[in-house]
């Protein structure tokens, strides 16, 4: 919107005519390379046993008999409400766990309450934590300790304090400089600020990124539940699709999966119009 | 008097909502058999561990061309997802946007199979691939493609909503048509943001992807899996590196990108 509205002028006063082009220049780029990798990638996949048209036959067949003929088989609906209850609990330690955490993290992260490089040193080490994907936290804490339940909260909790770290910090920095001052003139010390400026002015919104969070992980503790074995509803999944080859159940297990996921979705849209200014998304 | 039972009540509602916290997680604590200390007196000796066997040795480094490979797969996988899912979100989007859709039908529609697509996770779409297209790139390509859809919609709906309604006004008053509209006032006009959420989805693929190729056995989640149950920790560490750098890398690109047209 900007390039096309935005008039650039040159050193001697014209106006440049040329200032839009490097936007466009790097979107047509992006555009171009991205579409050359997609070519790339089709010829390049490895198909090896791939029958096209059986495929998506039996895919047909598969998602009609998982999503209209759903039953559980292997287990009945006592143990099913369990298992998707530790899915729910492990999410929810791994929020609860990492938004206390990343409470205090972000206060160290928080440019208008600590020094330059504190701040530096704690994104670059949380760049790291996020550029490893959660499902190899999880089973390198698996090996490394053995844990269970704890390598799965463990390593679902490493994501979440780079995601809410992110979001704390900057709730922290838009809090109105004039409070922060004014109560340093009373001769206020820095945990006074933040206790009686900084987290009155910002809970509301603290708990809504939680919230936010709390969305993410029941997603990616299905997925551990899955990949890793951290038990739950996902791992359920799991033996139902690859060991039971149970289509019915897998669509059951899917059904019971949807419905929480689209709860927890209504809740955060909600808490998303009712707390966050319109600029803000996920 | 009024503003001490204010801040009274206030404080009350804190004490509650805090209380509500503690017994909720202490239930979750008891339902995942998790010990919170137990976990955190084990997480130096976890560090301990990673630092000593997760390093990276020479034997390992002969397994490179291997891992390199799988990882040029996984990326290039991530992104073919990406842009094709792009393809379709991008009329799912204009179908789906109170601005510029259609009808209210078609907008109900456009937003059902998002969310459909969306929250049925990634790893439900996998394992049903597997079972019919079997371990190949095209089941991890088609999981992610899925997931892709359901989120680019989302986001391109708001986008569209968000930008401003004044060009479309300005090309409907000079008689353009719909397709017209679509192509030279909409699609121009939301293509940053646009491109902004693709590079994002790309760099969250790629660490989907990791997750994908666990469950159905390609690319480097495979690589991964494969070194993770024989204990070769040495593979696991040099696999972990290569992630985080590719991952890295296409971070900051990505972030330079944006800058230059946001």
């Amino acid at each position: 919107m900007q390039a096309t509205t935005h008039m650039k002028r040159r050193s001697d006063g014209r106006i440049s005519i040329k200032s839009g082009n490097e936007v466009q220049l790097i979107m047509q780029l992006t555009i171009l390379i991205l579409t050359v990798l997609t070519v790339l990638a089709f010829l390049f996949f490895d198909y090896t046993g791939l029958d096209i048209q059986r495929a998506i036959k039996e895919t047909a067949y598969n998602l009609r008999v998982m999503f209209l003929e759903p039953a559980l088989s292997h287990f009945g609906w006592g143990e099913a409400f369990h298992q998707v209850g530790i899915t729910l609990g492990l999410a929810f330690l791994s929020t609860i766990l990492g938004a206390v955490l990343s409470f205090f993290l972000a206060l160290s992260a928080a440019t208008n309450l600590t020094n330059e490089w504190i701040t530096k040193i704690v994104r670059i080490f949380l760049a790291f934590i996020r550029a490893v994907p959660t499902v190899l936290w999880v089973l390198i804490f698996a090996i490394a300790a053995g844990l269970g339940s704890e390598a799965a909260v463990l390593g679902m909790l490493f994501h979440s304090i780079a995601y809410l770290v992110k979001a704390f910090s900057e709730a922290f920095e838009e809090v109105d400089k004039g409070i922060i001052e004014a109560l340093r003139a009373t001769g206020a010390g820095w945990w006074h600020i933040v206790v009686h400026a900084i987290l009155p002015s910002t809970f509301t919104y603290l708990m809504s990124w939680t919230f936010l969070r709390f969305e993410i992980n029941f997603a990616v503790a299905v997925a551990m539940g899955a990949a890793a074995g951290a038990g739950g509803i996902g791992f359920e999944l799991f033996m139902a699709s690859s060991f039971y080859f149970d289509l019915r159940e897998v669509g059951m297990i899917t059904y019971m999966i949807l419905v929480l996921a689209i709860i927890l979705e209504v809740i955060s849209t909600l808490l998303k119009n009712r707390y966050f200014p319109a600029s803000i998304k996920n | 008097m009024n503003e001490n039972r204010m801040r009274y009540k206030k404080n009350q509602q804190m004490i509650v909502v805090v209380l509500l916290l503690a017994l909720v997680t202490y239930l979750s604590s008891v339902l995942t058999d998790f010990n919170i200390l137990h976990g955190l007196a084990t997480l130096p000796e976890a560090f301990i561990w990673i630092f000593s066997n997760l390093v990276v040795t020479e034997e390992s480094l002969e397994r490179m061309p291997t891992i390199l490979d799988k990882l040029v797969e996984t990326i290039l996988m991530s992104i073919a997802a990406t842009t094709t899912a792009t393809i379709l979100s991008l009329f799912l989007g204009v179908m789906g946007s109170k601005s510029v859709g259609t009808s209210k039908l078609l907008g109900i529609l456009a937003r059902f199979i998002a969310s459909l697509s969306r929250n049925i996770p990634v790893v439900a779409w996998a394992l049903i691939l597997l079972l019919s297209f079997g371990q190949n790139s095209l089941t991890g390509y088609l999981a992610l493609f899925v997931g892709s859809v359901g989120f680019l919609t989302r986001a391109f709906i708001e986008v569209i909503d968000e930008s401003s309604q004044s060009a479309v006004e300005a090309l409907q008053a000079t008689g353009a048509t719909y397709i017209q509209i679509i192509m030279k006032a909409v699609i121009p006009e939301c293509l940053p943001q646009m491109i902004s959420w693709i590079l994002f989805m790309i760099e969250t693929n790629i660490r989907n992807a990791t997750l994908v190729g666990i469950l159905t056995g390609t690319g480097i989640g495979y690589t991964f899996d494969l070194y993770y149950k024989t204990l070769n920790y040495h593979g696991v560490a040099l696999v972990t590196v290569s992630i985080v750098v590719a991952v890295i890398l296409i971070e900051l690109l990505s972030n330079h990108v944006r800058k230059v047209i946001l």
